[in-house]
């Protein structure tokens, strides 16, 4: 694929969108990054300007999801052409290409444009016994992600798995998988944890990019504040069934007909930091909450392991098999302690009886 | 501090703010452990009108967040009292028996006593050694709880004051340890709280010092065979 020069305007009327959609899509992006409204001709202008930079996407553990997050788009849409305008030079899943001749060209890309590329990672990479557990072309994915995201301008690790590991990472993680920024320094890595990851989001990292020249504020693991800097359970659209006490207490009864909070039924809401609520999924038509079920917290670190049970609030106690729930254990301890006391105390009126205490010999403070 | 006591072998041993913050500790773990029970767990049906009448969960989180902070400026009254300004039995050293040999053989008088191998009870004037012990588990527990509340809800507002004290919290353990840590604390408190009450009723009979009342009225009674088993006076001892 020759990388052209060329904006996004040309695109924009060789697939006969109208203009009023891209300004559209400008305002919409302008909102997802919270800027204020008079970055809208600026976002226009530098999605119209600017030159192609080529993006390499990798797959390494993957289930291809977020690939699916990204063509899911029911039209073509201008955040798609947008991705487009980016020049994606190598995409397993999508690409003519195959074989060696795709893999050179992925080096020629590396060669061409050293430092300038950008890189999505998605899935894990392996790293135990050398890498061997996930290889393209021979060469390990390790190899690849280090060489490929060294020599990059930035990487955005596309999902939970390229993010932090995600299911490959769980326990007990038998290939050693870690996610992108454990393996690479030097290169900023934006993560945009969840599983999928938003489409939404990685279109307006791209836009954040090229309006401001800079990559968007991230937060302590490297996420976008944009995107991932409240919870879920505050944008939550079931809130107010939150604050007044309303919950769904079963599936399928009055609360859950009704569209009250899923806290109850183990919803990660509360622990999970993304933007689900507010952009949604599916061109916007829904998402998990808002079709009835509880979120499972899939954009957080080691949510497979840390957020489970998915429909229990809090996670079993370590240590006392599968069905102790913390209040089992805990009523098991009080329970246990006044049992204990109980018969301490029988005993003590017993030896009361028996052996008084001297009281006239009673010693005091010995020192 | 002065030691006050008079010839019925009356002495004043826990200074109002002990007292204080022991009755105030009280209540916030009581308020605290129904408002945060039903926080985790929200067993109470309220009306089935539109959202907007009632606030029953909303209310809740208040009464526990308004009692997290009375809590918790009931533990700094208490720790600059045990460490700058209060006597000898009210000081952080109870907290660590096992630190001098003396301290170390009264924590095996009490644990013999608590274990019926012996028949005196460990009479002191300030905690036994045991129970110093325990406290400083129990300490421990309140500013663990403490840290994974405020790290929790921290949470609402990630960059704000809270997160900023207690942000480091969540990159050592995962959310929902913190959460299952902060529930399972509560049913540790509890099961304190009646070994308490009981070994108060039982050292208060066994002893007969008037233990259970010396937290409401700050006096012990000891029963002296003669004045030179009092403990010193402040003038006896120093001036300290």
């Amino acid at each position: 694929m020759p990388t052209e020069i060329g904006g996004l305007k040309s695109a924009l009327i060789r697939r006969g969108m109208a203009r009023r959609d891209f300004l559209k899509f400008c305002a919409a992006m302008t909102a997802v990054l919270a800027l204020p409204s008079r970055y809208v001709p600026r976002v226009a202008a530098a999605l119209e300007g600017a030159a192609r930079p080529p993006l390499l996407w990798l797959e390494y553990q993957d289930c291809a999801g977020n690939t699916e997050s990204v063509l899911r788009a029911s039209k073509p849409t201008v955040a798609e052409l947008v991705l487009d305008v980016l020049s994606l030079d190598y995409h397993e899943t999508v690409m003519a290409a195959a074989g060696h001749q795709a893999e050179k060209s992925l080096m020629d890309t590396v060669e061409a444009y050293k430092g300038q590329y950008l890189v999505v990672v998605e899935g894990s990479i392996p790293t135990k016994d050398g890498g061997i557990y996930c290889t393209v072309g021979g060469r390990t994915a390790l190899d690849l992600v280090q060489e490929i995201g060294g020599n990059a301008a930035a990487i955005i690790a596309a999902g939970t798995c390229a993010a932090y590991g995600g299911i490959p990472a769980a326990a007990p993680n038998p290939t050693g998988a870690v996610g992108v920024k454990d393996l690479v320094n030097g290169v900023p890595v934006i993560n945009l944890p969840g599983c999928p990851m938003n489409v939404q989001n990685l279109t307006a990292v791209v836009v954040h990019y090229r309006t401001v020249g800079a990559w968007p504020a991230t937060d302590q693991r490297g996420r976008p504040m944009f995107a991932y800097g409240s919870r879920i359970h505050d944008d939550c659209e079931r809130r107010a069934h939150f604050d007044a006490g309303q919950f769904v207490e079963d599936w399928g009864d009055h609360g859950h007909r009704k569209g009250w909070c899923l806290y109850k039924m183990g919803c990660k809401g509360p622990e999970t930091f993304h933007n689900c609520p507010i952009v949604r999924w599916n061109d916007g038509t829904s998402w998990p909450i808002g079709a009835g079920h509880g979120c499972v917290g899939c954009s957080e670190p080691n949510f497979w392991d840390t957020m489970s049970p998915f429909y229990e609030r809090l996670p079993n106690v370590p240590g006392f098999g599968v069905e102790a729930t913390a209040d089992k254990v805990g009523l098991g301890i009080v329970a246990g302690v006044t049992g204990v006391f109980a018969l301490h105390g029988v005993a003590s009126a017993i030896r009361a009886k028996a052996q008084p205490v001297n009281r006239s010999k009673v010693e005091v403070e010995e020192e | 501090m002065a030691t006050r006591f008079n010839n019925a072998g009356r002495v004043y041993v826990w200074e109002i703010p002990v007292r204080l913050t022991h009755w105030v500790n009280v209540a916030c773990i009581i308020v605290l452990s129904f408002t945060g029970y039903y926080i985790g767990n929200p067993y109470v049906q309220v009306s089935h009108r539109e959202a907007y009448g009632p606030f029953f969960m909303g209310n809740m989180r208040f009464i526990h967040l308004l009692f997290a902070y009375v809590f918790i400026a009931s533990l700094l009254i208490r720790v600059y009292w045990a460490i700058f300004a209060g006597n000898q039995w009210a000081s952080w050293r109870a907290l660590i028996p096992f630190a001098t040999p003396e301290g170390r053989g009264k924590l095996s008088q009490a644990f013999r006593y608590y274990f019926f191998l012996r028949r005196e009870p460990p009479t002191v004037l300030g905690h036994n050694a045991l129970a110093g012990f325990t406290y400083a588990v129990i300490i421990f527990l309140y500013f663990t709880q403490t840290l994974t509340g405020f790290a929790l809800h921290a949470q609402v507002n990630p960059g704000g004051f809270w997160w900023t004290l207690t942000g480091w919290v969540f990159r050592i353990v995962d959310n929902q340890s913190v959460r299952l840590a902060h529930h399972m604390i509560m049913w540790l408190l509890i099961a304190f709280a009646i070994h308490h009450v009981y070994s108060a009723f039982l050292v208060d009979v066994e002893e007969a010092n008037g233990l259970v009342s010396s937290i409401f009225s700050g006096w012990k009674f000891i029963v002296p065979e003669s004045k030179e088993e009092l403990p010193p006076t402040a003038s006896e001892q120093g001036g300290e």
